[in-house]
């Protein structure tokens, strides 16, 4: 057999591939559903608000290009080797992603559907949730995927400080040089993001079911 | 004019962008009554409707409505009981065609089988078929979708109604049969209605009254469509109005409106030197036949050659024949395309009421 990858290390280790596999999904989790609750409010301001769209993108891109590994360097002395100092990391790298897709998203909603929903007589309440959002979900969604794929891949670097998921594997195989390591965590990590990938796609449909009546008209 | 529905007071907008859009306007529009604003393009229609469901609010001037003045009411409940139907539709792509007809009802808290007693009944009304209530806007055609837009607006009956072209993006079969369908709508709902279109045509079809509007929403006439056609007031509306300014009137008459003559008649029991007699004295070379006052045709000299009486001889069909209450246009037509310049008037049952020829239409448009 060759050693470059072992099966069996895998066989015997089937429940901690699981724990970190599981683990690996709730930070990237935890991360994108925060980094939603940050971002909506903030893109909202940013639609509504005109002027504080670019003060709000100038910061969270800011953001986005620090260097992960220096970020966490940065951040461990005063938040120590922590969830908080993973999602720290990971939410603000989701804000740049989402902020910008939630506010192109509100900005497509097409002018006469929103000026006939106000001259239906819609609060300005009811013409945001019952008009705008449900129209901007498909490219929210879309922007949530994107957000999550990049966060999977991220949460592989959190690893050295310890909250790392499959990407602890990666680390493994960093220090041993034991082949199976690296590419047992790359492979899990790929997975998961295709498979998240997919999974988003497809709520997506389901929740803009008239998109769909309509890519199935045009085909 | 006693209580208009919608009166404008000196009302001017000025746009923060540039000059007034629409500049101390002052229009009364009587309740029960569709009043079409229509102008050249730019001229401040757009803008007027919109003052008046408060999407633009007026820099000066008082608009009410129903004796109310707007501004002192909640925009989105004056929104709610004004329909509101733009060219562009604006219906709710993520939303079924019945739940967009349902939308202002729901938006009232009315209950659900009464929203959907209202959306049946609607969509009977505009003969929008049952298999399109679950459809998305999307997979609907152009005609259908203008009519669930008029649906929508009607569906909580709303006693104004503010159409923007409405009818400006079908094509134009499409969009005679929508006018047609509103017209007949429109006499049973007893609503007022402001419409606004740049299709002098679509106006006078539509109008009780006119407000023929220049740049700045400026009034240059506001009379019913009749006057305006035969009273320009100015070189402006005359020019807006264009040519055929006659034929337009005609359109808008019908038979019904003016007197028709008696004609060439006899009965089919007359004889062949009455017939000739009958022909003599009214100066045409045929008579119309009739029987117990219904129409049998016609007969000329020709054929009444080698017959005792005209019941003999072989009548004619006439090739086609007006009613009083189609329109003097159509009459005009069948004038010119008949063999003798004549128009045959008949009522229900083929019974023969007369005829019209060109002295006879001239002379009834100017009485
Ligand atoms: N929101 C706006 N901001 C600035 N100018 C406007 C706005 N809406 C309309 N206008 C201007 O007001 C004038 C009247 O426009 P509108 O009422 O839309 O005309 P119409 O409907 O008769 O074509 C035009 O010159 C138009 O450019
Ligand atoms: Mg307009």
């Amino acid at each position: 057999m060759n050693d470059l990858f072992r099966w069996d290390y895998v066989f015997d280790h089937l429940d901690e591939i699981q724990a970190s596999t599981l683990e690996h999904l709730k930070l990237t989790l935890l991360a994108v559903g925060v980094g939603l609750l940050i971002s909506f409010p903030l893109a909202l301001l940013a639609h509504r608000v005109r002027w504080t769209y670019g003060p709000i993108t100038w910061v969270t891109g800011v953001m986005f290009t620090i260097p992960s590994l220096a970020l966490f360097a940065f951040l461990v002395p005063f938040t120590g080797l922590t969830v908080l100092t993973a999602e720290i990391g990971l939410v603000s790298y989701t804000l740049l992603i989402l902020i910008r897709n939630i506010v192109s998203a509100l900005d497509a909603v097409p002018a006469d559907v929103r000026e006939s929903a106000v001259g239906m007589g819609l609060s300005p309440g009811q013409v945001m949730w019952r008009v705008q959002v449900p129209l901007a979900l498909p490219v929210i969604l879309g922007g949530v995927r994107i957000a999550t794929v990049t966060t999977i891949g991220l949460v592989t670097v959190t690893a050295v400080i310890g909250q790392g998921g499959v990407g602890t594997y990666i680390l493994s195989g960093l220090r041993s040089l034991v082949p199976t390591f690296t590419i047992l965590g790359a492979a899990l990590a790929i997975i998961l993001a295709v498979t998240m990938d997919r999974l988003l796609v497809l709520v997506e449909k389901l929740v803009t079911p008239w998109a769909r009546s309509r890519s199935a008209r045009t085909a | 004019m006693s209580d208009p529905m919608i009166s404008l007071d000196g009302v001017t907008k000025r746009f923060a962008s540039g000059s007034n859009a629409v500049e101390d306007l002052s229009l009364d529009v009587p309740k029960g009554e569709t009043v079409v604003l229509v102008g050249p393009s730019g001229c401040g229609k757009t803008t007027t409707m919109k003052l008046i469901n408060r999407l633009v609010e007026p820099t000066t001037g008082t608009i009410t409505v129903n004796g109310v003045d707007i501004l002192r009411q909640d925009p989105v409940e004056l929104r709610r009981s004004i329909g509101y139907v733009i060219q562009s539709i604006g219906l709710m792509p993520h939303r079924t065609v019945e739940q967009n007809i349902g939308m202002v009802p729901r938006l009232m808290g009315w209950p659900g089988s009464k929203i959907a007693d209202r959306v049946r009944e609607l969509s009977e009304m505009f003969e929008l078929d049952a298999t399109l209530l679950k459809r998305y806007p999307s997979e609907l055609s152009g005609g259908q979708r203008q009519r669930v837009g008029v649906a929508r607006a009607l569906a909580a009956d709303p006693p104004v109604m503010l159409m923007d072209e409405p009818f400006g993006a079908v094509d134009p079969i499409v969009r005679e049969r929508l006018q047609d369908q509103f017209l007949a709508l429109k006499a049973e709902l007893a609503k007022t209605i402001v419409f606004v279109t740049h299709d002098i045509d679509e106006a006078i079809k539509m109008a009780d009254r006119i407000a023929i509007l220049n740049t700045g929403a400026r009034v240059e006439q506001y009379a019913p469509p009749l006057e305006i056609l035969r009273d320009p007031a100015n070189d402006f509306v005359r020019d807006f109005v264009g040519a055929e300014r006659g034929l337009k009137r005609l359109a808008l008459s019908i038979v019904g409106d003016i007197d028709v003559e008696k004609g060439p008649v006899v009965s089919r029991t007359a004889s062949v030197a009455e017939a000739e007699a009958e022909m003599d004295r009214s100066g045409f070379d045929w008579v119309s036949v009739v029987t117990d006052g219904e129409l049998a045709g016609w007969v000329d000299r020709d054929a009444l050659k080698g017959v005792s009486t005209v019941g003999d001889a072989k009548a004619r069909p006439f090739s086609a024949y007006v009613t009083a209450e189609d329109s003097l246009r159509q009459a005009l037509d069948s004038i010119v395309t008949s063999r003798t310049n004549v128009a045959v008037v008949v009522s229900e049952g083929q019974r023969y009421r007369g005829i019209l020829t060109l002295e006879g239409l001239s002379k009834g448009l100017s009485s």
